[in-house]
C-alpha cells in the first residue's frame, strides 16, 4: 500500500472536490494539474518565492510546501475564487488602481497574501505591510506599488479614504 | 519525493500507534521544513503521520506563572498571544507570513534547525518539553545539529514556558532565508538570568558568563568587555565564526535594552 493513492475530500473555491491523490502530491500540483486551476503559479518550488500562495481555512500558505492531503476536509481558496464573477475583490481593485503588477507572474500569490494581510493588519503601516509581504518575491522589483495597493486595501476595509 | 503513505490519526492514542509497521515513520507537524526536505530527499520516511489537528496538541493554557502551548499551535497563533511579549515578537519574526500560518512550535523544536528561533526562547525561558512519555527540560533537549533528546516515535505534546519578569529576543536575520544569522534571547526570571543563543552553533546554547554579569547588573553596560570565542561557532557563506561571535555580544546587549 505504500505510496498508493488515497481519497482526498476538500473544498476549493467553495466547491466540494473528491479525488484519488498520491500522498506525495503537493497542493500546488493538485490545484494546477488535477483541477486545472493554473492561476496558482509555481515559481521556485522551494518555498521561497510565494507565487503559489493560496488560502487554507482563510490563511495564506505556500501550496508548494503543503501536501495535498494536509488540506483534507479544509477550505482552499485560490486566485480563481477571489473575484465574484466579473466583480473584482477590493484587494484586486487596489492592485489595478495602483498598477501593482508588471509581468504579473507573482501577482496571484501577492494578492492571496495581501488578502490575509488586509484581514490581519490594524493599520496601513508600511513596515508592517513590508514585513507581511516578506514571503512573496517580485522579480520585476515593483514592490512600491504593491505596498501601496495593500495599504489602500487595509484603509478601504477600515472605511477610510485611500 | 520518495513514496510514503499518509495517516491522519483522529486521537493521540492512535497517533502513537500509527508508526507501527513502517520502517521510518515521521510525524508531520506543518511541514514547512519537512516537505522541503522530502523534495530534496534529505528525509525519506515511508510514512507521514499528520498530528496537526490532535486536540491535545492544539491547546493553549494559562497556569500560575507559566504559559503552556500545544505542539501543533502555529507560529502565527503564538504571535498573537499577549502573555509574553518577547515570545510573541519572536514567533511573529519567524520566516514569513505563509510559513508562520502553517509551521508549528512542536515541529520547529523536533526539527532542531541550528538557526531555530523557537529554540532560543525555549532555552532562554527554561521551558519544559512535555512528550507522550516524559518531561524534558530545555537544557537537556537540544543535543546538536538537527539532533534532540527525542527518542524514535516520541511525540512532543506541549511546551510549558515559565513567564519571565523581563525578556526580549534580538537577531540579525538573513534576508533571503529568513533564518537568524545569530539570535539572542535574554530573560530575567524570579530565580535567575538566562541568555540563550541560536544560529551561532550546532544548536542553541547558553552563555554562563553573560548570565553571571547580568545577574549582578541587568544592563547592557554590564556586558561590556565580555568576549565570545569563535572557536566552536558556525562559519558559512553568510557569516564567519568571528562575525557571529561579535554579533552574539551586540545582540545580547540589544536584547537587554529591549527587555520588558
Amino acid at each position: 500500500m505504500e505510496g498508493g493513492e488515497m481519497r482526498l475530500t476538500l473544498t476549493v473555491n467553495g466547491k466540494p472536490i473528491t479525488a484519488e491523490v498520491a500522498p506525495t502530491t503537493l497542493l500546488s500540483a493538485f490545484l494546477r494539474e488535477t483541477l486545472g486551476l493554473t492561476g496558482t503559479h509555481q515559481g521556485c518550488d522551494t518555498g521561497q518565492c510565494g507565487a503559489c500562495t493560496v488560502h487554507l481555512d482563510g490563511r495564506a500558505v505556500k501550496s508548494c510546501l503543503v501536501l495535498a492531503h494536509q488540506a483534507e476536509g479544509r477550505d482552499v481558496l485560490t486566485i480563481e475564487g477571489v473575484a465574484a464573477g466579473e466583480t473584482l475583490h477590493p484587494v484586486q481593485v487596489a492592485f489595478r488602481d495602483r498598477h501593482a503588477l508588471q509581468c504579473g507572474f507573482c501577482t496571484p500569490g501577492m494578492v492571496m497574501t495581501a488578502l490575509d494581510l488586509a484581514d490581519r493588519l490594524e493599520t496601513a503601516d508600511e513596515d508592517a505591510i513590508r514585513h507581511g509581504l516578506d514571503g512573496n518575491l517580485c522579480r520585476c522589483t515593483g514592490y512600491g506599488p504593491i505596498v501601496a495597493a495593500v495599504a489602500d486595501a487595509v484603509r478601504g476595509r477600515k472605511g477610510e479614504r485611500p | 519525493m520518495m513514496p510514503f503513505d499518509f495517516r491522519r490519526p483522529a486521537s493521540l492514542a492512535e497517533a502513537l500507534m500509527a508508526g507501527e509497521g513502517a520502517a521510518e515513520p515521521r510525524y508531520l507537524a506543518g511541514g514547512q521544513s519537512l516537505v522541503a526536505a522530502l523534495k530534496l530527499r534529505l528525509a525519506q520516511p515511508d510514512r507521514l503521520i499528520d498530528i496537526t489537528r490532535l486536540p491535545e496538541l492544539r491547546q493553549i493554557r494559562r497556569e500560575p506563572g507559566r504559559l503552556v502551548i500545544g505542539a501543533a499551535v502555529t507560529h502565527a497563533e503564538m504571535a498573537g498571544l499577549s502573555d509574553c511579549a518577547a515570545l510573541a515578537d519572536l514567533s511573529g519574526s519567524i520566516g514569513d507570513l505563509q510559513v508562520r500560518n502553517m509551521g508549528t512550535l512542536g515541529g520547529a523544536l523536533a526539527h532542531a534547525d541550528p538557526a531555530s528561533d523557537h529554540a532560543a526562547a525555549v532555552l532562554g525561558l527554561g521551558a519544559e518539553i512535555h512528550t507522550d512519555r516524559r518531561v524534558i527540560t530545555a537544557d537537556d533537549f537540544f543535543l546538536g545539529m538537527f539532533e534532540t533528546a527525542l527518542e524514535p516515535g516520541e511525540l512532543v505534546i506541549e511546551i510549558a514556558y515559565p513567564l519571565p519578569l523581563q525578556a526580549a529576543y534580538a537577531k540579525v536575520r538573513n534576508p533571503a532565508s529568513g533564518y537568524p544569522v545569530v539570535g539572542v534571547f535574554v530573560a530575567r526570571t524570579r530565580e535567575c538570568i538566562r541568555v540563550a543563543v541560536t544560529g551561532a552553533g550546532d544548536c542553541a546554547f547558553r552563555l554562563s558568563a553573560f548570565e553571571a554579569a547580568l545577574a549582578r547588573d541587568f544592563s547592557a553596560a554590564a556586558l561590556a568587555g565580555l568576549v565570545v570565542s569563535p572557536d566552536a561557532l558556525n562559519r558559512d557563506l553568510h557569516a564567519s565564526a568571528e562575525y557571529r561571535a561579535h554579533l552574539v555580544g551586540v545582540l545580547a546587549a540589544r536584547a537587554v535594552e529591549a527587555a520588558r
